[in-house]
């Protein structure tokens, strides 16, 4: 069941993947992106790594390309960019390359190697007959008090809470930290000089009667949805003076 | 029963294509998509190596990945914002000040 | 009573405050505050000059040397200069001379530059002159003599450039700086090769360093650089062109650095130096001697033909110092001093004299236009004349004291050499006495304000003519008015100071016997007894003396048979030849500027394109290099991603190497 799973996951974050690199319209690649995401949301299921998969879902596809989304079409980048000619010389071969490079060396560690010479653990491919079970119970190997023997069943959400809020406290400070810093910097960086509310570029206006009521209707529209966006992280887009 | 030996070879893949694709896309915004999908596949990586080593490291280092991500996402779109705001035909290779 | 002698820091410290308070408000003082405050600084000078020299005195003879350190000037790995001063015999009696001199100089001055717009400019440059004279005089080692040196040289090309917008002053100020320069070129080498071999500059370690450390080749050729050094400053052949030149500067610059400092300062190194004149080759004191034979001769037979009364005064400058030097030469370190301290006087004395005379003839210098001067500068002519007799040789005046004693110098280390020596002894009679029949003696050959354009009536030679208004026929010549009087008391208070310093100071060294020999047994401390011992009986002295007496007295009388009663329309010009210096100074003008010239633009070719070529070598390699590098900054982002993406690669194919497969 997992490698039928994981086959299908794979061949779609695969298909998605070279998607987001060829399409030529940008709202085809980021379409093809949540692709991607999604399946390798499911691989994290696969993985036992369920809080992540939910998390992934809702913070990467559900947010992240969502904004991505707002800025091609506020911007209107959405056109095509012309993928035959490349202005730069001899970029698309040396990129070729060190693609292939970079994969050969990835897959070359991944698969032949036997010690662990690189990562200070053994190998991935070591044999390891006790690890892996089918329907393996993800224990942490730092239990916390309360947990005796180690071989309950303890949902992943719990452990990684009892971590995060533990041995990494400081880390997630910091990062509730540099989640301010973003707002922050995204507010100032996009603000425009002068300071005053911009209409829309003119390029893209939407061609609407003298009809305030759509207007207003559009205002709400948009700002619920900036609402709906807000919901596991707060982040204005810049760009939208709406 | 998969083996760890073939997530990592996608996520192996996963990062080559989104390399390659950010230095053929001249789109910054799909340049930016292309970041995002190689961010994926260490996640992918860090899950992985999580589960077989049965250490919950891996998943805590994505969770943070993933709260990182989503903040380099914001000030990256709000620099493109700023700079395409003026030009919306402009590409990566237009933003070339630093030519020394 | 001992300790005055410490004082000697004041010596130096009151000009320079004369100095640097001058600099600041001596424009707004103005006429005469400014002359006055120079003065007076000078002359405290001189009163501290009189304490050391009382202190010095007071102590044992063995115990003459006050050396006073006041910081470290130059430390700099081995070589160690201290800011020190060294008053010793030699020190005290220079700095005597010079601050008294220049006191009386600095009176003169208020009122020979009254009324120049740059009045206060004046002191300025006399107080740093004497700033920079006193420090020479009392440096204990050779850099700060050095600095010194290079200070009295860019004084005197301050003062003899005073009145600049001439441009002959200018030049001349330029010229003597240059000249100055060429021999600085020795004396720095000198320094170079004292340090190199005794590892100090400082004279008391050099002087008492154990014997041997300098080799024989070496203190020759320290010696003969600093006789180059020398030369330089004190107008030897071939460097005193400038000397004549030089007096394109006011009078009293003349008088004081021309004539009784400055250019002492020559013959002042070499007695420092005697015991590394002592160290050298035998025949390096006769080179001395030598040149300084060949430029008392060369320039007293140039000064025959001069007819600017200050050129006449410059040249026989050039050959008393001739003179001087013949007495280092020939090891009497004691006899070149004296003559030193009484040429100062005189010189000084017949220079002033002549400012004065020049001032009341509405600054005329050309001495055919002089003549019966005497009855109406009596102060003026007076002293004059008793400069006139001690630099002839007249006894019982100075002069002949001490140029005796250089005669036998020369008289105990080469007959020839006294021969020559004589020669230009009595042409300095001759020369001397010539100017003062021109001046002062004779017919007019100038018309007085309220007669006509009349010749002068033929009068006897002793006195001046006070009937001018008869004319004689045969003469139809048109004579420059003047109106020649008196100076005032700012200005003949030192002329009969001088004089009667110019006639008594005979009296520092009389050769009867060893008791009233003052100077010699003053000053044996500093001489570390390289005095050479004259070893003529006292008869032979006496026919010596009696033989320059009579060469004296033989110059005196060619000139009044020949100038003392020339009318102007018999006047001839001296051989031209003469008058020109030899063509001397033309040779060497015309040599700098056409091969010399040349020879220049080749060096500064040479520098500019060889050694500035090598120099730029690694800018133009970097420059290079550098937009090689250049191409890499494209500014574009993605060849950036490129370059990162590669370095991942190369690090992942490193580890790739390490692991085993």
């Amino acid at each position: 069941m997992e490698a039928v799973v994981f086959v299908i996951c794979a061949a779609l974050a695969l298909f998605g993947a070279g998607g987001v690199v060829l399409a030529r319209n940008p709202v085809h690649s980021a379409l093809f992106l949540v692709m991607t995401l999604f399946a390798i949301a499911v691989l994290f299921l696969n993985l036992d790594a369920q809080f992540l998969a939910a998390v992934q879902v809702i913070v990467y596809a559900g947010a992240i390309v969502v904004l991505f989304l707002f800025v091609i079409m506020l911007l209107g980048v959405d056109q095509a960019e012309d993928l035959a000619v490349e202005p730069i010389a001899g970029q698309r071969p040396i990129a070729m390359v060190l693609g292939a490079a970079v994969l050969g060396l990835g897959i070359a560690f991944v698969a032949f190697s036997t010690n662990g010479s690189v990562t200070g653990q053994p190998a991935a491919t070591a044999e390891r007959l006790d690890s892996i079970t089918a329907d393996s119970q993800m224990v942490s190997t730092e239990l916390p008090d309360n947990q005796v023997d180690g071989t309950e069943v303890v949902p992943n959400i719990d452990q990684l809470g009892r971590v995060i809020f533990t041995d990494y406290v400081y880390a997630f400070e910091i990062t509730a930290l540099l989640l301010t810093i973003a707002v922050v910097g995204a507010v100032v960086l996009a603000r425009r000089p002068g300071g005053e509310v911009q209409p829309i570029p003119a390029t893209r206006q939407l061609v609407l009667a003298d009809d305030s009521d759509d207007d207003a209707a559009g205002l709400d529209a948009a700002n619920d949805t900036d609402g709906a966006a807000d919901a596991a992280s707060a982040e204005p887009s810049g760009g939208a003076d709406a | 029963m998969v083996s760890s030996t073939a997530y990592l070879v996608l996520a192996a893949m996963l990062f080559s294509i989104g390399a390659v694709g950010l230095l053929v896309r001249r789109n910054p915004l799909v340049m930016f998509m292309c970041v995002e999908l190689m961010l994926n596949s260490v996640n992918l990586t860090f899950i992985t190596f999580g589960n077989e080593l049965s250490d919950i490291g891996g998943q805590v280092s994505v969770f943070f990945v993933l709260v990182v991500a989503a903040a380099e996402v914001v000030i990256g779109l709000a620099i493109i914002v700023a700079i395409m705001r003026r030009r919306p035909e402009a590409s990566a290779d237009d933003l070339s000040v630093l030519r020394g | 009573m001992e300790q005055l002698a410490d004082l000697m820091w004041l010596v130096p410290l009151l000009p320079l405050l004369g100095f640097l308070f001058l600099v600041t408000v001596g424009r707004r003082l103005g006429e005469p505050a400014a002359g006055w405050i120079a003065t007076l600084a000078m002359a405290g000078s001189f009163g501290a000059a009189v304490l050391v020299f009382v202190g010095l005195m007071a102590r044992d003879e063995a115990d003459r040397f006050a050396q006073l350190t006041l910081f470290d000037w130059v430390p700099a790995g081995d070589l160690n200069v201290s800011m020190g001063f060294l008053a010793d015999p030699l020190s005290a009696t220079m700095i005597l001379f010079i601050t008294g001199i220049a006191t009386l100089i600095h009176l003169y001055s208020i009122g020979y530059m009254h009324g120049d717009p740059n009045f206060s400019k004046f002191f300025v440059y006399l107080n740093l002159f004497a700033f920079s004279m006193l420090m020479l005089v009392l440096g204990d080692n050779l850099l700060l003599t050095f600095l010194g040196w290079e200070g009295v040289g860019a004084c005197s090309y301050f003062l003899i450039s005073f009145w600049f917008s001439d441009e002959a002053n200018a030049s001349a100020g330029k010229k003597a700086f240059i000249t100055n320069r060429v021999g600085d070129f020795g004396f720095l080498l000198a320094t170079f090769l004292c340090f190199l071999v005794f590892g100090s500059i400082t004279y008391g370690e050099m002087f008492s360093a154990p014997a041997g450390s300098m080799a024989t080749v070496t203190a020759s050729a320290v010696v003969l650089l600093l006789l180059v050094g020398a030369a330089g400053k004190s107008a030897q052949f071939p460097l005193y062109l400038w000397l004549p030149d030089a007096m394109a500067g006011p009078t009293p610059v003349s008088a004081l650095i021309h004539a009784a400092t400055m250019v002492t300062s020559g013959v002042y190194l070499l007695t420092r130096m005697n015991p590394i004149i002592d160290l050298a080759h035998d025949w390096v004191p006769d080179v001395i001697a030598w040149v300084g034979l060949f430029t008392a001769l060369f320039a007293a037979t140039i000064a025959v033909a001069q007819n600017d009364i200050k050129k006449v005064l410059a040249y026989s400058t050039v050959s008393q110092l001739g003179f001087m030097f013949v007495a280092v030469g020939s090891g009497l370190y004691v006899a070149a001093i004296f003559h030193m301290i009484t040429h100062a006087f005189f010189k000084a004395l017949l220079f002033l004299g002549s400012g004065s005379v020049i001032h009341g003839m509405d600054d005329d210098q050309d001495m055919r236009n002089y003549g019966g001067l005497a009855r109406l500068m009596p102060i003026t002519a007076g002293t004059f004349i008793i400069g006139w007799l001690a630099i002839s040789g007249i006894p019982p005046f100075s002069g002949f004291w001490s140029k005796d004693e250089v005669l036998l110098g020369a008289f105990n280390n080469n007959r020839v050499l006294w021969l020559l020596l004589l020669l230009a002894a009595l042409l300095t009679a001759f020369y001397m006495s010539r100017l003062v029949y021109l001046t002062f003696f004779g017919p007019r050959r100038w018309a007085a304000d309220d007669h006509g354009d009349h010749a002068a009536a033929p009068t006897d030679a002793d006195g001046a003519d006070a009937d001018s208004s008869s004319t004689d026929e045969a003469a139809e010549l048109v004579l420059p008015h003047r109106h020649p009087h008196e100076s005032p008391w700012t200005m003949w208070l030192p002329l009969v100071v001088l004089a009667s310093l110019a006639a008594v100071a005979g009296l520092l060294n009389l050769p009867f016997s060893s008791d009233t020999k003052f100077l010699e047994h003053w000053l044996e401390p500093s001489l570390f007894g390289n005095e050479v011992h004259v070893t003529v009986s006292s008869g032979g002295k006496w026919i010596l003396a009696i033989i320059a007496i009579v060469g004296a007295f033989l110059g005196v009388i060619m000139a009044r048979v020949r100038y003392g009663d020339r009318r102007a329309a018999e006047y001839v010009d001296e051989s031209p030849l003469l008058a020109r210096g030899w063509g001397y100074d033309s040779a060497v003008s015309a040599f700098m500027g056409g091969p010399g010239r040349s020879l220049f633009n080749s060096f500064s070719r040479f520098d500019g394109s060889v050694v500035d070529g090598i120099v730029n070598v690694v800018p133009r390699l970097v420059h290079r290099f550098g937009g090689v590098l250049r191409r890499a900054q494209t500014g574009l982002v993605r060849s950036y991603a490129v370059g990162i993406l590669a370095g991942a690669v190369a690090l992942l194919a490193y580890f790739a190497s390490r692991t085993t497969f």
